[in-house]
């Protein structure tokens, strides 16, 4: 078998067997990296000596014995807002466009435990505040499927390397569908686990109460492994919880029969691409032919989770944001007049048009005044949403949806009307505010041959019922054609 | 009804924000606000009266520990961030007084 077409499970497993070496995968990946950046440019840094060094050091390790791990020696990437000890870590905007963090996120440091090998860091929109990867300080991303059109967002970096076969994995981070709409995008599985499960320490923070770490992979064994790798309690992050279970590999079993999945009606409605409403369907179709018992269900409230998202994302991210203030580290502007002066200059000159409409936005409805009628009518809102979700779970284990309402959009079609930008979110955003779990999986393609993601959303800490309905899902798919790209690699 | 951003207000926001806009950036800034906002009233249609609102999805309690230094010195490292320096320390505007 060729490298190129290894699961991320089995490179490392002929890397433990000492068939295949270490700096051999690594090599082929950098190879590959060498031949499709110029199409794609998914990474802002590609360390190449550290991953050679790191090789090396993981090859000792598993000759001594010291590493066994069944994901030990597979050339990952991060998306550029996870810190890394020495290496630049941008979050793809010029405010960051120098900064070398002194400490590495816990779970980066957990993935190196596990024996991968950090290639380099993956472009994103800036402060992962987009759905399209175009707001990169650092230019855009293009889909590897087809280069005129985007990878999806704001983890678009991440799920076009794997998707073209730059790396096994990568890891990306979620606040509104940031994972699971550029998988969908891309023809990978991705997933956001319930929030706390990964320690979001050293993750540069955009929405606090919203923001999840997780995997992008090439299927749904890949990715579950790397989230058992990365998945831990962390006294670092007051928010991280202690979970009762952090076994998710033990729900691959692909036993669905009796999981009753639910379908929510009002998903299914205006604005959803006939041809992504078809594929999402007939997934649907294959659970039931697997035994899961399938059926309908109104949801509610779809329509008011983007502005509750929005005003709470935007309100969290004008909060967090204020750190960037050019004293401590990053960008400062070279003239100024005084303190305050120096701030303004510093961050007017350092963010993008994106990165300032939501700060302006968000500082408006924190402002006195304003509170009550924007802040907390969203915080309400969220209430309710849950609410609704809670009476879905009563009823289902799963619930099955499209990931985005599209395909992957023509590069510079989306950020002239914000708004319009905003409602591709439509489908991911209130697993975000409810803190629950959701992946997206790989299940057909369009007329333009752009890959289609289904998404599976279970209840908060019920990972096993998703990765259950995905994996049953993906074995009754079967084997689907390789992103172009990716088999060129070889 | 369709919200009117005034001049006054986009000056707060931008005073709280930190942001210091061109002339073209603050009509655009106006214009995305004012549309955000019309498009976020939408919540007024729901009736949330008597609903807590919900800043965390499950009880987040403080988490206490004792306060011990765990991690090195780091300030090589650190400074070697910084914008502007002098020896061991950061340069900044002067901030009070003259």
């Amino acid at each position: 078998m060729e490298l190129t077409d290894m699961t991320a499970l089995e490179l490392s497993e002929k890397i433990r067997g000492r068939e295949i070496s270490v700096k051999d995968a690594v090599t082929h990946c950098l190879a590959n990296i060498e031949k499709s950046e110029d199409k794609i440019n998914a990474f802002i840094t590609i360390d190449k000596e550290g991953a050679l060094k790191e090789a090396e050091r993981v090859q000792e390790a598993i000759d001594d014995g010291s590493l066994t791990g069944l994901l030990a020696g597979v050339p990952v990437a991060v998306k550029d807002n996870m810190c890394t000890e020495g290496i630049k870590t941008t979050c793809a905007s010029a405010i960051l466009e120098n900064f070398v963090p002194q400490y590495t996120s816990e779970a980066v440091l957990n993935l190196k435990k596990a024996g991968c090998v950090i290639l380099g860091k993956t472009n994103m929109d800036e402060f992962a505040m987009g759905s399209t990867t175009e707001t990169s300080h650092f230019g855009v991303t293009k889909n590897p499927w087809n280069t005129d059109h985007v990878p999806g967002g704001s983890s678009g970096g991440s799920a076009a390397c794997v998707a073209a076969g730059e790396v096994f994995m990568a890891l990306g981070s979620d606040t509104g569908g940031s994972i699971r709409q550029p998988a969908s995008f891309c023809g990978v599985t991705g997933i956001k686990p319930t929030y706390g499960t990964v320690s979001r320490y050293g993750l540069i923070a955009y929405g606090s109460s919203l923001d999840q770490i997780g995997p992008l992979a090439n299927n749904v064994s890949d990715a579950v492994h790397m989230l058992q790798a990365i998945a831990s309690h962390d006294i670092k992050d007051s928010t991280s919880v202690k979970r009762d279970n952090y076994d998710f590999i033990s729900a691959l079993n692909g036993d669905v029969k009796g999981l009753r999945v639910g379908i929510p009606k009002d998903y299914f409605t205006d604005g959803l691409d006939s041809e992504v409403k078809q594929s999402v369907l007939d997934a649907a179709e294959k659970l039931k032919e697997q035994g899961a018992e399938v059926s309908e269900f109104d949801l509610s409230l779809t329509e008011y989770a983007i502005p509750a998202y929005y005003v709470i994302a935007c309100a969290e991210a004008s909060s967090n944001l204020a750190r960037f203030d050019g004293v401590k580290y990053g960008h400062r502007a070279a003239e100024y007049e005084g303190l305050h002066n120096m701030y303004k200059k510093t961050r007017s000159e350092g963010f993008g048009a994106e990165v300032k409409r939501r700060i302006m936005l968000g500082s408006f409805v924190l402002s006195s005044g304003y509170y009550d009628a924007y802040y907390l009518k969203a915080l309400r809102t969220k209430a309710l949403i849950k609410k609704a979700f809670d009476r879905a779970f009563e009823s289902y284990d799963v619930i099955l949806a499209p990931a985005a309402p599209t395909t992957a959009m023509k590069l510079g079609e989306s950020l002239s009307d914000p708004i319009q930008m905003y409602l591709g979110d439509i489908y991911t955003i209130s697993v975000n505010l409810c803190g629950l779990p959701g992946m997206s999986v790989p299940c057909g393609k369009d007329s333009k041959g752009l890959p289609i993601g289904v998404q599976f959303i279970s209840d908060i800490f019920r990972e096993d019922n998703m990765i259950k309905a995905g994996y049953a899902y993906e074995r009754a798919r079967g084997e689907i054609e390789a992103c172009p790209m990716r088999k060129a690699g070889e | 009804m369709a919200n009117v951003i005034d001049d006054d207000t986009l000056e707060y926001v931008g005073i709280l924000a930190k942001l210091e806009l061109s002339e073209d950036e603050r009509e655009d800034a106006r214009h995305d606000m004012e549309k955000m906002l019309d498009y976020i009233d939408k919540l007024n249609e729901l009736d949330t009266e008597g609903v807590e609102p919900m800043s965390h999805i499950f009880p987040i309690n403080n988490v206490f520990r004792e306060d011990e230094v765990t991690n090195g010195d780091g300030h090589v490292e650190t400074l070697a961030n910084a914008p502007a320096r002098k020896d061991d320390t950061f340069v900044v505007p002067k901030t009070i007084g003259d």
